[in-house]
């Protein structure tokens, strides 16, 4: 999964607090287009054919073993309430009205089965998967349930068996996975009266789609809603109405929703491989204060103890002197052997006085 | 300890037990209910808002409050301010109860919580963000737990192995500090994939280099704020080392959280301008968004920067107290309240009973644990048999 060295210097740069070298949202994207599996299929929704007949619904549920729901599907009173797929709906037709006038336009909405699925991208145990069919599907056996692909998804389609005490299931359409690989077509499709869906590769689809946008400019918007958005959808849509007043968003973007969580995924190396060096790299720095500090801690100890020996020393040669003139005064007095002897005895005297202050000092000193 | 079984012998019905006591029966009788019925039963969960408080506090949250434990222990064995040692392990032992009690909670909210291994061992989504954050909080839980052992074992008397595992401090630390870099940013991150749900003033790139900031801050005011308690509580429990020290503690830690404060308003404002969000500054959102940034970090902010030039202790710890309801704000405004903005009131999400029931349950259960833990191991007092060894 490659990032541009643009973003990546970007979350570099963050993450060592200069935000100087920065990407906008807008350009934070990745390099490599996926234009979905060669061959892979997509249906097309031409809006303008559909006349809301809840067909499509209803064959939904019977392909798909669903709980028949309260509301039989020919009552269409259910249309005057914006709908969203559930656990027991994988796709639901709306209609919209423009100032409570004019004809109302109709949208079914299930799985646009992305070409690169945020929901897929998101979920943290492969248990959804974009395959070869075009098809983004699920397995129940690996799904932890923790609801991350529906926070992820930008169309707000998966729905969750939140009253399944220990078994909840996300449920979504499946494009009809089972049928296609049994060469049949989705359900919706086959049971389409007004062929308001056209079921094929999804290159061919994309061709009809501009035909038609030819053929009838004014019929049409000049859009296939699908094509580009979130980095393009299995399921292309066509409408005589601006998208965004028949429910649709248009400030998705057209970058594929791993783009926007690539960056991020990226800083993990980074800081795996960065973080233990700085770290051992603090840790020998502080280390190394400490041993710092702790050699000036012994260097000021022995400076004090040299001073206090400068001091000693001045004292010890006061003590000599002192005695020195006692030894004069006591030459005077005494006939010389007595004052030997009296010298001799304060000599050792001061040896004993020195002894006591300063005892590793005085060999030295008495010399 | 003995006077604190005295305590206990004298009345069990001390309000602390009481109150405790009814929360945890409470929340005993939604945990039959979650288990039988189902998410739907307890819950105000629906499709468009497939997360609620249980992932927004008690994930996100506690994730970001129980930061404490890595700070902390990077600040004492990493940059070897030795003077904070004693916060340490008070720090280790509420991170380690903190992400215990995460990984609880997502028992209630996941589907399938006996699979909650498999991103590890069963089935790896890389290219998920959660998947990150799954196998951090994994190591880090193990982490977690390595290092707040020799507590435990020094009240077993387990000499040997505590010896060992002591010599691990420094590699169990900064292996804790990669790990919380690695999910705290990566919690926030798990919001990017959704750029079109979140309102941009709180969608950013930076959302990541936030989500680990505001981390930091959240860790250091919670070993502040927890210290204020402990002294209430157990000031009994604490030796004189651990007494000393605290002070130091609640300053030096006032500062560091300042300093952060105040650079997380710097990315956060540098973040808007990169955006070019500033028109958003004006509308209700824009509001609410300065209400966050300005009243729950700038302010607090000055507020530790004050006390701690004043040494005013209870200052800092009031400080602390908003600095840790701002980090829960930001959290919740991400998760919550930001999230799914357009989409009309009446589809919006607001916590049920229950879902605050099972957030005070788990609340209180980590509550008193730790107090069976602090009245009976060494957290706020060196073992007198291990006093000069670390
Ligand atoms: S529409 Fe949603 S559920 Fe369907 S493939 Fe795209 S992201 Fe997944
Ligand atoms: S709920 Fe299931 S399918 Fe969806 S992301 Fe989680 S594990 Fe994957
Ligand atoms: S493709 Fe199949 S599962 Fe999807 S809406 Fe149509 S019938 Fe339902």
């Amino acid at each position: 999964m490659g990032i541009s060295r643009r973003q990546f210097l970007g979350f570099l740069g963050a993450a060592a607090g200069t935000t100087a070298v920065s990407v906008k949202k807008s350009e934070a994207a990745a390099n490599k287009e996926f234009k979905g599996y060669p061959g892979s299929f997509g249906v097309l929704h031409d809006t303008t054919r559909c006349i809301g007949c809840r067909k499509c619904e209803q064959a939904c549920n019977k392909v798909n073993e669903l709980p028949l729901p309260k509301i039989p599907f020919d009552d269409l009173s259910v249309l005057n309430t914006k709908r969203r797929t559930q656990q027991d709906a994988y796709t639901v037709v709306n209609r919209f009205v423009e100032n409570n006038e004019g004809q109302p336009v109709f949208v079914k909405s299930q799985c646009n089965h992305c070409l690169e699925p945020a929901c897929a991208s998101a979920c943290f145990v492969k248990a959804l998967r974009k395959v070869k069919t075009g098809a983004v599907i699920y397995d129940a056996s690996l799904c932890v349930g923790c609801r991350y692909c529906m926070i992820a998804c930008p169309f707000n389609i998966p729905a969750y068996e939140y009253n399944n005490p220990l078994t909840p299931r996300i449920m979504k359409c499946t494009m009809c996975h089972p049928r296609i690989e049994k060469g049949l077509i989705p359900g919706c499709v086959e049971s389409c009266p007004k062929e308001a869906l056209t079921f094929g590769p999804r290159e061919k689809l994309l061709k009809t789609a501009r035909q038609r946008i030819e053929k009838y400019p004014d019929k049409y918007i000049d859009y296939i809603y699908g094509e580009s958005e979130m980095g393009g959808t299995s399921w292309l849509y066509l409408s005589g109405r601006p998208f965004k007043e028949i429910g649709m968003r248009e400030d998705l973007g057209i970058q594929p929703a791993a783009t926007f969580t690539s960056g991020p995924l990226a800083t993990v190396p980074v800081i795996v491989g960065l973080w233990p060096v700085l770290l051992t790299g603090i840790y020998a720095i502080s280390k190394r204060k400490e041993k710092i500090s702790e050699e000036e801690r012994i260097e000021a100890v022995s400076r004090s103890v040299a001073v206090a020996g400068e001091v000693m020393k001045a004292k010890l040669a006061a003590l000599k002197d002192t005695m020195t003139k006692e030894k004069e005064a006591a030459i005077n007095l005494e006939v010389r052997r007595a004052l030997e002897e009296a010298a001799k005895k304060s000599e050792s005297e001061q040896q004993a006085e020195s002894a006591k202050d300063e005892p590793s000092d005085t060999s030295k000193e008495d010399k | 300890m003995s006077q604190e079984t005295a305590r206990v012998n004298e009345s069990i019905f001390t309000p602390f037990n009481v109150i405790s006591g009814i929360i945890i029966i409470a929340g005993l009788i939604v945990t039959v209910l979650r288990f039988t019925k189902g998410l739907g039963a307890v819950t105000n969960l629906d499709n468009n808002n497939p997360w609620g408080i249980w992932i927004g506090f008690d994930l996100l949250c506690g994730v970001a409050l129980a930061a404490g434990g890595f700070v902390t222990s990077a600040a004492c064995y990493i940059f070897g301010l030795k003077r904070y040692h004693s916060a340490v392990r008070p720090a280790i032992l509420t991170a380690f109860l903190g992400y215990a009690l995460v990984v609880l909670a997502l028992h209630y909210d996941v589907g399938r919580p006996w699979r909650l291994p498999y991103p590890i061992f069963i089935s790896q989504g890389t290219t998920s963000l959660l998947f990150e954050v799954a196998l951090c909080v994994f190591l880090y839980l193990s982490v977690l737990f390595i290092e707040y052992s020799p507590a435990a074992l020094e009240w077993l008397g387990l000499k040997k192995i505590r010896s060992m595992i002591v010599k691990l401090t420094l590699v169990l630390t900064i292996f804790g500090v990669i790990l919380s870099t690695l999910h705290q940013s990566s919690l926030g991150a798990l919001f990017m994939i959704a750029p079109s749900k979140l309102h941009p003033l709180w969608y950013s790139n930076y959302l990541m280099v936030y989500f680990f900031v505001s981390s930091i801050f959240a860790g250091l005011s919670m070993v502040i704020f927890e210290g204020t308690l402990a002294h209430r509580y157990f000031h009994h429990k604490m030796d004189e080392t651990h007494l000393k020290e605290s002070k130091d503690v609640a300053f030096g830690f006032g500062k560091a959280a300042s300093f952060v404060m105040m650079g997380y308003v710097g990315i956060k404002l540098i973040g808007i301008s990169i955006d070019n969000n500033w028109h958003y500054l004006t509308t209700g959102w824009g509001v609410w968004y300065l209400f966050e940034l300005i009243g729950f970090v700038a302010l607090p902010a000055f507020i530790y920067a004050i006390a701690v030039r004043e040494k005013n202790l209870r200052l800092v710890q009031s400080a602390s107290l908003i600095s840790i309801i701002g980090v829960v704000l930001n959290r919740f405004n991400i998760s919550l309240v930001a999230f799914n903005w357009q989409l009309p009131s009446a589809e919006r999400y607001f916590p049920s009973w229950s879902e605050i029931v099972i957030s005070l349950f788990v609340v209180t259960l980590g509550i008193v644990v730790y107090r069976f833990i602090v009245t009976r191991m060494p957290i706020f007092y060196e073992h007198p048999d291990y006093q000069h060894d670390n």
